[in-house]
């Protein structure tokens, strides 16, 4: 994928880039507001991270500028500005995800991924499949080798999400969001419990595993063959 | 107060002079004087022309009736009505002069010649001399000149002296008003502007104090009421919050350099002996300095979430929220942390929905973080652990509760525990950081609530108590309980 990442942070923003290249992406870097937006409005990339305290031009009046002249390209703002209030804020003016500083790189991989999927035409699919694992949304069922598998309403949820980002890593942070709808760090990680139980259900039976752990991020959904 | 220097009195008069309590004062006394000199003016104006125009129709009217007299009895008859009418004391001025300009009868001595040979119909005012009076005084009459046939005059008219005496009275009058009103006028302004100025004086002197660093200090308040004391209570109930998140924030730096300080020294620690030994395990001690980082991390925001919340965070959606969804979802996330954790955990939820006012967030954080707490301590110690929470309105509002059958908190404890950081020596071992409670504490406040922590015989009950949503919307008190959390805060001892 092609991300534009507008940080004024030069370190920050080096190994941001640097990252992001082994991750597999092309990353190009603008160090300021007014570079950052005649770069995204110019070139065309799959993602942009920005900044939202930026010499020269703030990153929310960037984001509302492209999304004005119709620049539909997933926005993550990075923000050492982490309240609820904050969070809102930045949405509002056009941004899709939000992740406050200090963050985690993998963190910040993961939210990069999703957006970029976001822009799939994946979100109007009815079933999601991995390997021989289907999700039917209109009907709420999920069937794994033609079993039929009963899930509580909120693990239905989280399986969606999970399938919806197939092959993606999603945080545990991610998961509270997106399925709680929780913008805080509960103090024990109560996301592990939910998933192990999910992880019972789905893939307890079969040889083949395949809700994955990926230590230090988060989890993974994946047909690994 | 120390005594003046002549300059320093200078220096006072030209400051009174610039106050607004002078510049007030000099606006009102410019319109007033204009005011009174307007309704003076007037009224002297038209009573003037009131008596102007009685006289002018008295004259009229003897004039007429002299003049018939004439067409009936001659000369002689009027010199007859003009003898008798003179004698009557206030009599009118009356005159009848020959063609040649001689007078024949009359009360007048002298009249300006021009006067007699301009018979016309106009009034206008003479001066004379009365005939009885050896004064040589000269009074002013309004008269009016008649050409009687045969060539002689008639002249008929009335004193105005009384008209002008009025007139002067009437001057007076201003004079002496205005007068009155600018002496009156500069001494309230002096007054006032003493008073006000040092009244204002004191409180820019408190202010000066307090800006150089003692936030201790307090504006005088006289107990008057007057709007002075409005304002210095004002000012007061903002520097105690403002000393309050100050001392707040200096226990957060504190508590901070104190318990955050530990963990990245033992990160540092780490590293180095990785970096010293790169053939032994570097990869592990990297994957706990990560644990370790994502652990201050967290801390960290939660130690701002406090510290924001506290604050009172203003920006935050507030608004209508169903409490038993609230419960409901806390429930499902922790339930099967619980049940890991050999704990049964569950709701006791009224019937009907339980509204409140407030914020969904941080409610499910408060809520999240004493049942997290709950399992924690129940689930080590007990063995049939259950944890409830409860949801109860009441007369005074909304109760949310946590209870477990646990340990509990000794009673002197509890006040304790809230603190940032605080964790009693039997918790030392257990996972934590010590601000869970310390959260709960600031949410609670930040809803104008109260957090009681109570014996639940056996274990430990914690209740948040929120005030109905009309206590919330009523200034006053919520004005109020921002100051009691502000209190509160700012009463916290020593983090440990």
């Amino acid at each position: 994928m092609r991300i534009l990442v507008i940080e004024d942070d030069q370190e920050t923003a080096a190994y941001l880039v640097k990252a992001l290249n082994e991750a597999g992406h092309v990353a190009d870097h603008a160090s300021d507001g007014d570079e950052g937006y005649a770069m995204a409005s110019h070139e065309n990339y799959d993602v942009l991270v920005v900044d939202r305290m930026l010499p020269k031009r703030d990153g929310l009046s960037v984001i509302s500028e492209l999304r004005e002249e119709e620049n539909r390209t997933p926005v993550l703002i990075l923000s050492a500005l982490g309240q609820v209030d904050d969070r809102v804020k930045g949405l509002r003016s056009g941004g899709d995800d939000y992740l406050a500083k200090p963050y985690a790189f993998s963190e910040l991989l993961a939210r990069i991924e999703v957006l970029a999927r976001r822009n799939t035409p994946n979100e109007a699919e009815t079933r999601y499949r991995v390997a021989d694992l289907e999700l039917d949304r209109l009907a709420r069922t999920v069937t794994r080798g033609g079993e039929t598998i009963l899930l509580q309403p909120r693990e239905f949820r989280l399986l969606e999400y999970l399938m919806k980002n197939a092959g993606t890593v999603v945080t545990r942070t991610m998961l509270l969001e997106n399925v709680w709808d929780y913008h805080f760090d509960p103090q024990t990680n109560v996301i592990d419990v939910h998933m192990s139980r999910l992880r019972g259900k789905i893939d307890k039976n079969f040889e083949k595993q395949l809700l994955h752990t990926v230590r230090g991020a988060g989890y993974v959904i994946r047909d690994d063959g | 107060m120390a005594k003046r220097s002549p300059a320093g009195k200078a220096g006072g008069r030209l400051r009174l002079l610039r106050t607004t309590a002078f510049k007030l004062a000099a606006v009102y006394l410019a319109v007033f004087t204009i005011f009174a000199a307007f309704l003076i003016f007037y009224i002297a104006k038209n009573t003037t022309q009131l008596l102007t125009t009685q006289l002018a129709e008295a004259v009229d009217q003897e004039t007429r009736e002299l003049a018939r007299q004439y067409e009936v009895g001659g000369l002689s008859r009027v010199a007859r009505i003009i003898d008798r009418h003179s004698r009557q004391p206030g009599a009118s001025l009356y005159l009848v002069t020959d063609p040649d300009g001689d007078i024949i009868v009359g009360n007048v001595a002298a009249v300006p010649p021009e006067v007699l040979t301009r018979p016309d119909s106009d009034l206008h005012p003479i001066p004379y001399r009365r005939l009885e009076e050896d004064t040589s005084a000269d009074h002013v009459a309004l008269v009016r000149v008649f050409a009687l046939p045969g060539g002689f005059r008639l002249l008929v008219g009335r004193d105005i002296g009384e008209r002008q005496r009025f007139v002067a009275i009437i001057r007076q009058a201003l004079i002496l008003t205005v007068g009155l009103m600018v002496v009156l006028g500069l001494a309230s302004w002096l007054f006032v502007s003493r008073r006000v100025l040092k009244r204002i004086d004191s409180i820019s002197a408190t202010s000066r104090q307090i800006m150089t660093g003692d936030l201790s200090g307090r504006l005088e308040v006289t107990g008057t009421g007057d709007e002075f004391d409005r304002l210095a209570l004002s000012l007061n109930t903002m520097l105690a919050r403002i000393e309050a998140l100050m001392v707040g924030l200096k226990q957060v730096s504190d508590n901070i350099a104190h318990d955050l300080k530990t963990p990245l020294t033992r990160m540092r620690n780490r590293v180095e002996t990785a970096l010293a030994h790169p053939d032994d395990g570097g990869r592990e001690a990297l994957v706990t300095t990560l644990e370790d980082a994502d652990q201050l991390i967290r801390t960290f925001d939660a130690l701002l979430m406090i510290a924001r919340t506290e604050a009172g965070s203003s920006g935050l959606a507030f608004g209508e929220i169903d409490g038993s969804a609230v419960v409901a979802d806390v429930v499902e996330l922790y339930e099967p942390l619980a049940e890991d954790a050999g704990v049964s955990l569950s709701a006791d939820l009224p019937e009907e929905p339980v509204m409140l006012y407030g914020n969904r967030e941080l409610l499910s954080q408060a809520l999240a973080n004493l049942v997290d707490n709950a399992i924690k301590h129940a689930g080590e110690v007990v063995e049939d652990a259950h944890v409830t929470i409860g949801l109860t309105r009441g007369k005074e509002g909304v109760e949310l509760s946590v209870a477990d059958n646990g340990p509990g908190i000794p009673e002197a404890d509890r006040p304790r525990v809230i603190e940032r950081f605080v964790r009693l020596d039997e918790s030392r071992t257990r996972p934590g950081f010590g601000l869970g409670l310390a959260l709960v504490a600031a949410v609670t406040k930040l809803h104008h609530g109260e957090l009681r922590l109570e014996d639940a015989a056996p274990g430990l009950r914690a209740v948040l108590a929120l005030p109905n949503e009309r206590a919330l919307t009523d200034d006053a008190k919520s004005s109020e309980a921002k100051d009691q959390a502000a209190a509160a805060v700012s009463g916290g001892g020593k983090g440990a």
